[in-house]
């Protein structure tokens, strides 16, 4: 739920970086958090465990510029890839204007990615949010792994309604701005629509 | 569906002068008021000593969190936690369900007089709140004067022109 502030003359919007563990949520946050300007970015929030899993998770604001007038501010959030932190994931959702589906490539990992497309859907659904009609971006991550999956065939089992597709290598920042940029244009988008 | 939460100058300034009264009457360093997605409304008293968009984010995942814990147990909610640290302390509650108000104090107040302040201020943003939905409502009869209906995608393609 994005909230415009006109006192302030700024509107918050909120996008969730969703997807299965260890597939790269949190490297997408950093790189973007190492390659943006001190004033654009506020602190990167990290609640991780000893070894670095998100346990709860992770949150950096960004400021994005003004459009008419209007400083546009956004909340990046990941969720805790791991099945067992479902709970956890379902609250990060509450009010999210846009979603970031951050796939693993490689082919061990093709069921969790659908495991966790289910349950995004799933959970989407029990804050009252459908899936289909919300802005939403796909990455494919880990593009540079010797065992990952040919794009077409990625693109046959997670793209679902022709939504925008990146194929992303975020450790290294590939594609990381090509899709936070997406999914942004695609909330404005929205925004305007309502 | 999916309704954007929408603050208008005057209940921003009324809102703002309630905070800046609850300051004070419960002798607070801090007072702010946070959204239940984490979003900053507004805030009174020493505010530029911390990272607000940081608190904001963090309380609302605190009080998510909570409220995890509390359907759980199968309560509705915990409308009320406080942390007590050394020095500061922070007491956190629920307003007009939908919005979070966080108090921080050190010695020169005490909890009870934090909770007495804060359950007064309570209900007087809440009268706030019932405005801006009635006032949302009207808004939105008439037309809904987003400051995004008119922008074009030149308008959005030059935030990312960089």
């Amino acid at each position: 739920m994005s909230f415009i502030n006109y006192a302030a003359r700024e509107i918050n919007v909120k996008i969730v970086f969703y997807g299965p563990g260890l597939g790269g949520k949190t490297t997408n946050l950093q790189y973007i958090y190492e390659k943006s300007n001190p004033q654009q970015k506020g602190k990167l929030i990290s609640l991780a465990t000893e070894t670095d899993r998100t346990l709860f998770f992770d949150f950096l604001p960004l400021d994005l510029g003004s459009v008419r007038g209007f400083k546009t501010r956004f909340h990046l959030y990941t969720v805790p890839g791991q099945v067992f932190y479902d709970a956890s994931r379902k609250l990060i959702l509450k009010g999210v204007d846009g979603v970031v589906f951050v796939s693993d490539s490689q082919e061990a990992r093709m069921d969790a990615n659908i495991e966790s497309l289910r349950n995004l859907e799933d959970n989407l659904a029990e804050n009252g949010f459908d899936l289909k009609a919300i802005p939403y971006v796909l990455q494919f991550n880990k593009r540079d792994l010797p065992t990952a999956v040919p794009v077409d065939q990625m693109y046959r089992a997670l793209n679902f309604k022709g939504e925008p597709t990146f194929e992303a290598i975020a450790v290294q920042g590939m594609g990381v701005f090509e899709t936070l940029k997406a999914v942004a244009k695609q909330v404005l988008y929205e925004l305007r629509r309502r | 569906m999916n309704p954007s939460m929408v603050m208008y100058e005057e209940e921003f300034e009324r809102i703002t002068q309630l905070l800046n009264r609850l300051r004070i009457d419960a002798s607070a360093k801090i007072v702010f008021l946070v959204d239940k997605n984490g979003q900053q409304i507004a805030g009174a008293g020493e505010i530029d000593q911390v990272d607000t968009t940081s608190l904001a984010s963090l309380t609302a995942g605190n009080v998510a969190a909570t409220d995890g814990l509390a359907k759980l147990i199968g309560e509705k909610e915990f409308s009320i936690l406080f942390h007590e640290g050394r020095k500061d302390n922070i007491h956190i509650s629920i307003v007009g369900q939908r919005l979070i108000l966080v108090v921080i104090f050190d010695e020169r107040s005490s909890l009870g007089l934090v909770r007495l302040r804060v359950r007064k201020t309570s209900s007087d943003i809440e009268r706030v709140l019932t405005d801006i939905e009635l006032k949302a409502q009207e808004v939105g009869a008439e037309d809904a004067e987003s400051p995004f209906a008119e922008i074009t995608d030149e308008d959005i393609d030059a935030l990312f022109s960089e």
